[in-house]
């Protein structure tokens, strides 16, 4: 079953609408809850008044900051640490009268109708002390008086730094060294289900059903927001409309949960909207990369210097972990003996960064792949021969964290066939010298992805198979499908270590934290890795029951002989038992009647780095401003794919996204407030079906030895490459090396024309 | 406005309804709450998605910027009016086997958006099918698998056509 | 659910008249596409409205005896491109409205609102003030005729007064015969978007004599309110085709208009956009006029 194509589980579901999602769920007569968002971008609520909504007809409560828990609690996705020093920053509050940035949380209606409770968030009276806005990083790790938040006194987050031999000394060998600024805009996930979640109480409990890819995160996290025990607290994910990240953060839900409680367990939700989603959730951290390299004569790298600020926003949320992961990146996949690495997470007054696909790694491989091409250019080296040149071949492992390691590593074979595919040879010549209004060029760039997060973090997985009476299984998880196909890949997984068919093979794709083992949840394109080891242990567990089992109703053969496969228990190559007529003695045998069931939790101490590369080509008008992407294609090295088609969809997904992150996607913010500006569907440059070019994915196959089933990340790296594909083709088409993303038309105008293009 | 109701007689998926609604709804309110029609999805509530698309008289429109009192004698179909006892329609077979959902929420607006594009029976480009495709955003599947799909089923049609 | 305070549905133009009188506080909705996100964002927030999508009247198209082609105010975007009149006459102004939001959007969206609603983006009304068309006004007085130019008064803001209804776009017989338009759209995405700038030509080309005999250029989004670019155009008319033409369009056009500087685009920006884009669509327009031309001659 592992390397088929077979269809999604969950295809006929989704294709009928039968699918449940959280708001196709929401009990009737629902109490809304809406929140009031501050109107100013720094400050404190002087005072707040809330008496006037009060007296509307249909409103049930107003609570505002006065109203919550005083303590702070954390929100990123991570697994906990049970070391005080490994712990998330708790600097959050479920509502609060220290605005810390445009739209923060001050105060909650709950009402009988959407439109009750917004009349009347209209009718609470705010008042504010206003405090000077930064959006700055750069300027904000200045310090701020008052500080955003008061223990960061310089408003840097945190920083951190690391020293490989000896970079002053590489970059005095070198014969040229380059420098370079790159910067990264703040962008959106545009999940397409918004956040949503429904609050009540039962046996004094809380239940919270929600849009999440962390059910079991989201559970404690609620637990430390509201200050009670965290088996009080019952999450249950249903089917979700895409996270990217944004979703493997803890958003509304503690609120949604204290809200409950404040109308005696009434059922209340949060039907967060699309404008509040790009201003109130998470965002993709922009971060700045000031880098320089020195090479030799022949075009070796000799030393590297990174330094990087990556803006927060008001809260930390996934904080630093983000920038470092960047940071982490900047020393593999290159040979280099000499390298430097310092980076700063920074508070500012905007919306808040946290996860999104990819981690920290599109914003620092768009530094660093434009950078080498810059470096290549600056040295006229073709850029393809100067990335082989430096690449290490084989095997590396990573410095400092172990066993982070590239036991696999296909970039080579990656590369020749993105180069192949878009002619790289012929067509670095053919557009070499271009005058007119209209220039192509072709472009590429790679980059090295983690799968999960040992051994910066936690990785731990549950599963459970029990074996039904008709000799099918049951498989629960607490790993969650978002989208990306993990439900089918587990089942796939199953299928493949009791040697049965899917038809045999039942998942439970509803996370409820009473029910499903624990899991950290959907991140880090660890699922398949991590999840995927405790299931195919689950399995061989299971799978020895049966065995086991069979012996005690097969006595007269020898047990070395038996052997489980298809739906049989073969016993020297004959049919001796039918799986079917074992499950049924298993459950009502009146001698020796046992379900067979298996469960394990188990921490994963294993981690492997995934590779792959971007080519593109791309029509430039000049006099329009506009890029028009001909070709472009992905090639992956992501170990053995499970679903060669579910893989291939993966791909595609991650491009779009990394295109857009590229050409057309950024949320603007107000100078002066940090207000966004283009915070909706329509502003926002998410690109659709016209605006996408036909898209290719390709692999490299090669088995992993870490892998469960030979295979390693793959969720989140196809977004990563696209964007300095595109920015370098755009190098060669027009001579011009861009330092910011998005390419859009606005960006290039004002280049050509400082260029003398126009 | 006080709760007043207003009788909305109209066809949906084929069958006759009489609803009260409150004509501030829209007909995604309706067709979600009242009908419990919910592949009718929520996603932007201004027209900027087309995850709520369904098919009024023929055409496709976003039901959430359109008002429930506006169907009164209106055919109005959603997704599951397509799917007749378990059968799917070819488009709804097609994304399936080409691989054309992921997450699933944008999928019902998707197929209603394909169901009346192939409807008209026309042969398009991919240009052209992706620019009458162009209304429905989806974020997971980059909708390389979702033109392919439309392709595939138009050109199968355009086939039959010409057995024909 | 959306924050209305009142619903009235008009079935015939001289009710909604009527209606709209009675309650002067109550604002038109048409294909709602643009009143009812209003509503939610909170700017027309507990409004009263009178729809006037049921009034069959103010629908569909038709070319009259003398030549004058009147499209009903009601009139859906994608209904007025697969008109076989405007196909034949005005494909311009169908391309145009094809290229309103996506395909949901143009199944609701109605010419008429796009007129009144004040928008500087609208992608009907360059083509329409390029046509010197006439708006048709019902209200309790028997009406008026205002042409598209005198209509628009400033930012958002348009000569309709209280208790009245655009009833019909017309488009004059001299103003189509022997004229051939193209519209660019200038925005960020190829669908679901508004205009950054827009252009539309219409020219009635000589292409014997090589001379271009009238033009008319119209911008959306170079200035408070749809801008026809006249010293651009007096400045062209009767000149000969060519490069030294085009040069002078571009040029002129970027004197002409009043682009400004906003977070969605510089007026840098817009001005070099805005001379290339008149550039592109006068040149379609002369193709336009060679391939019918041309077509003739053979």
């Amino acid at each position: 079953m592992i390397g088929k194509s077979v269809p999604r589980v969950d295809a006929y579901e989704k294709v009928t609408g039968r699918a449940k999602f959280t708001d196709d769920l929401m009990p009737p007569r629902c109490l809304v809850a809406k929140v009031l968002h501050a109107t100013i971008g720094n400050g404190i609520v002087t005072s707040i008044d809330t008496s006037e909504a009060e007296k509307m007809e249909g409103v049930v409560k107003v609570v505002t900051f006065h109203d919550v828990p005083d303590h702070c609690y954390p929100t990123p996705g991570h697994p906990w640490s049970v070391e005080p020093a490994h712990q998330d920053v708790a600097d959050r509050n479920l509502l609060t009268g220290r605005v810390r940035y445009y739209g923060d949380d001050i105060a909650a209606v709950i009402a009988e109708d959407e439109i009750i409770a917004s009349r009347a968030l209209k009718k609470i009276k705010v008042e504010y002390e206003e405090y000077p806005v930064e959006i700055h990083p750069r300027k904000s790790m200045y310090g701020s008086r008052p500080p955003i938040h008061f223990d960061k006194k310089d408003n840097v987050l945190a920083r951190s730094n690391y020293f490989i031999g000896d970079v002053d000394k590489g970059m005095e060998e070198a014969e040229t060294v380059v420098k370079g600024t790159y910067k990264t805009p703040i962008v959106q996930h545009c999940h397409i289900e918004a956040p949503i979640s429904y609050a009540y109480m039962e046996k004094g409990r809380i239940v919270v059903v929600t849009s999440t890819q962390i059910p079991h995160i989201v559970r404690r996290v609620i637990g430390q927001a509201l200050g009670i025990p965290w088996g009080r607290v019952r999450v249950i994910k249903p089917y979700i409309g895409g996270g990217f990240g944004n979703k493997q953060d803890v958003l509304y839900e503690p609120l949604n949960a204290f809200l409950t409680t404040q109308v005696g367990g009434r059922p209340v939700k949060m039907d967060i909207s699309r404008e509040e989603t790009f201003c109130n959730t998470r965002t993709r951290h922009s971060i700045e990369f000031d880098l320089a390299a020195g090479v030799d004569k022949e075009g070796r790298l000799l030393a590297k210097d990174m330094h990087s600020y990556s803006n927060q926003g008001a809260y930390a949320s996934h904080g630093h972990a983000i920038a470092a992961n960047g940071l982490t990146s900047w020393r593999l996949q290159y040979a280099c003996p000499n390298i430097r690495g310092e980076a700063y997470t920074i508070y500012t007054n905007t919306p808040v960064g946290g996860a999104m696909r990819g981690y920290g790694i599109p914003q620092v491989c768009f530094a660093i792949e434009s950078f080498m091409d810059d470096v290549a250019h600056a040295i006229h080296m073709d850029p393809l021969e100067f990335r082989r040149k430096n690449l290490i071949q084989g095997y590396y492992a990573d410095a400092y964290l172990k066993p982070i390691a590239a036991n696999t590593n296909g970039i080579f074979e990656c590369l020749k066939k993105g180069a192949d595919y878009i002619h790289w040879d012929e067509k670095r010549k053919e557009y070499a010298q271009q005058t007119g209004d209209v220039r192509r060029g072709v472009g590429m760039a790679l980059f090295s992805y983690k799968t999960g997060v040992w051994p910066i973090s936690l990785e731990i997985a549950g599963a459970r198979l029990s074996l039904n009476q008709d000799g099918s299984v049951q498989l629960t998880l607490g790993a969650t499908e978002i989208g990306q196909g993990a439900d089918t890949v587990f089942s796939q997984m199953v299928a493949e270590t009791l040697q049965t068919d899917m038809e045999h093979v039942h998942i439970q794709t509803v996370q409820d934290t009473d029910v499903a083992p624990f899991d950290t949840g959907a991140y880090a394109s660890r699922q398949s890795f991590v999840t995927g080891t405790a299931v195919r242990h689950c399995a061989e567990i299971l799978r020895d029951k049966i065995l086991a089992y069979a012996k005690t109703l097969l006595p007269e053969i020898d047990t070395t002989e038996l052997e489980l496969r298809d739906n049989w228990i073969w016993a020297g190559g004959e049919q001796a038992i039918s799986l079917a007529a074992l499950a049924e003695e298993s459950y009502y045998s009146l001698t020796n009647s046992s379900v067979l069931t298996a469960e394990v939790s188990e921490q994963v101490k294993k981690n492997t780095i995934a590779t792959g590369c971007c080519f593109a080509e791309v029509e430039v008008d000049i006099k329009l401003g506009k890029i028009k992407i001909l070709h472009i294609i992905n090639v992956h090295d992501s170990g053995k794919l499970l679903n060669p088609q579910l893989a291939e969809m993966q791909v595609h997904g991650g491009m779009s996204m990394g295109m857009g992150y590229g050409i057309s996607e950024q949320l603007i913010l107000d100078e002066k407030t940090g207000r966004p500006l283009n915070g909706n569907l329509l502003d926002y440059k998410l690109m659709t079906m016209l605006d996408t070019p036909d898209i290719k994915a390709d692999f490299v196959e090669m088995e992993d030895p870490m892998g469960p089933y030979g295979n390693k990340a793959l969720g989140e790296p196809p977004a990563i490459p696209c964007a300095p594909a595109i920015r370098n083709a755009v190098l060669h088409a027009t001579g011009i090396s861009f330092h910011e993303i998005p390419l859009t038309p606005q960006r290039l105008i004002d280049e050509f024309q400082k260029e003398g293009l126009l | 406005m006080k709760k007043e109701k207003v009788l909305v007689q109209c066809i949906v998926n084929g069958e006759e309804v009489a609803e009260y609604v409150d004509p501030r709804e829209s007909l995604l309110d309706m067709l979600r709450n009242h009908l419990g029609l919910t592949s009718v999805k929520k996603g932007c509530e201004v027209g900027e998605c087309g995850a709520c698309t369904v098919i009024v008289n023929g055409e496709t429109i976003d039901s959430c910027i359109y008002l429930a009192v506006w169907a009164e004698g209106k055919h109005i179909r959603t997704l599951e009016g397509l799917e007749k006892n378990g059968e799917l329609t070819r488009i709804q077979e097609a994304f399936i086997e080409e691989g054309a959902i992921q997450c699933g929420f944008c999928t019902p607006g998707f197929v209603m958006s394909a169901t009346v594009l192939l409807e008209q029976g026309k042969e398009l480009t991919r240009e052209e099918i992706k620019k009458k495709m162009s209304g429905n955003l989806c974020r997971c599947t980059g909708y390389q698998n979702i033109v392919n799909a439309v392709e595939k089923v138009m050109h199968e049609n355009a086939g039959k056509a010409e057995e024909k | 659910m959306y924050d209305i305070e009142k619903y009235y549905n008009a079935k015939t133009v001289s009710e909604a008249v009527t209606l709209l009188k009675e309650h002067p506080d109550a604002r038109i909705i048409s294909g709602g596409s643009d009143v009812l996100i209003k509503i939610r964002e909170g700017r027309m927030a507990g409004t009263s409205l009178v729809a006037i999508r049921d009034i069959p009247e103010i629908k569909g198209i038709e070319k009259k005896e003398n030549g004058d082609i009147y499209i009903g105010a009601g009139t859906v975007f994608s209904h007025i491109t697969a008109d076989p009149v405007i196909q034949k006459y005005i494909p311009v102004l169908g391309e145009a409205v094809d290229q309103v939001g996506g395909p949901q959007i143009r199944n609701i969206g109605t010419i008429g609102g796009n007129i009144c609603n004040g928008a500087v983006s609208a992608d009907s009304v360059p083509t329409v003030f390029s046509y010197n068309s006439l708006l048709h006004i019902a209200n309790e007085e028997g009406g008026r005729i205002v042409p598209v130019r005198e209509f628009y008064l400033g930012p958002g803001r348009v000569d309709l007064h209280p208790g009245e209804v655009l009833t019909h776009v017309v488009i004059p017989h001299a103003e189509y015969e022997g004229y051939h338009g193209h519209y660019i759209k200038y925005s960020m995405r190829n669908a679901m978007d508004i205009a950054t700038l827009s252009c539309s030509v219409v020219s009635k080309v000589n292409i014997g004599e090589q001379v271009l005999e009238d033009v008319r250029i119209t911008f959306g989004v170079a200035a408070p309110v749809p801008y026809r670019c006249t010293e651009t155009e007096e400045l062209l008319k009767g000149q000969k085709l060519g490069e030294e033409l085009y040069r002078k369009l571009e040029n002129s056009i970027r004197s002409e208009i009043h682009p400004r500087d906003s977070w969605r685009a510089s007026k840098a920006f817009r001005l070099q956009i805005g001379g290339e884009i008149a550039r592109r669509a006068l040149i379609r327009t002369v193709e336009l006029a060679e391939e019918e031309q041309g077509g003739e001659h053979a």
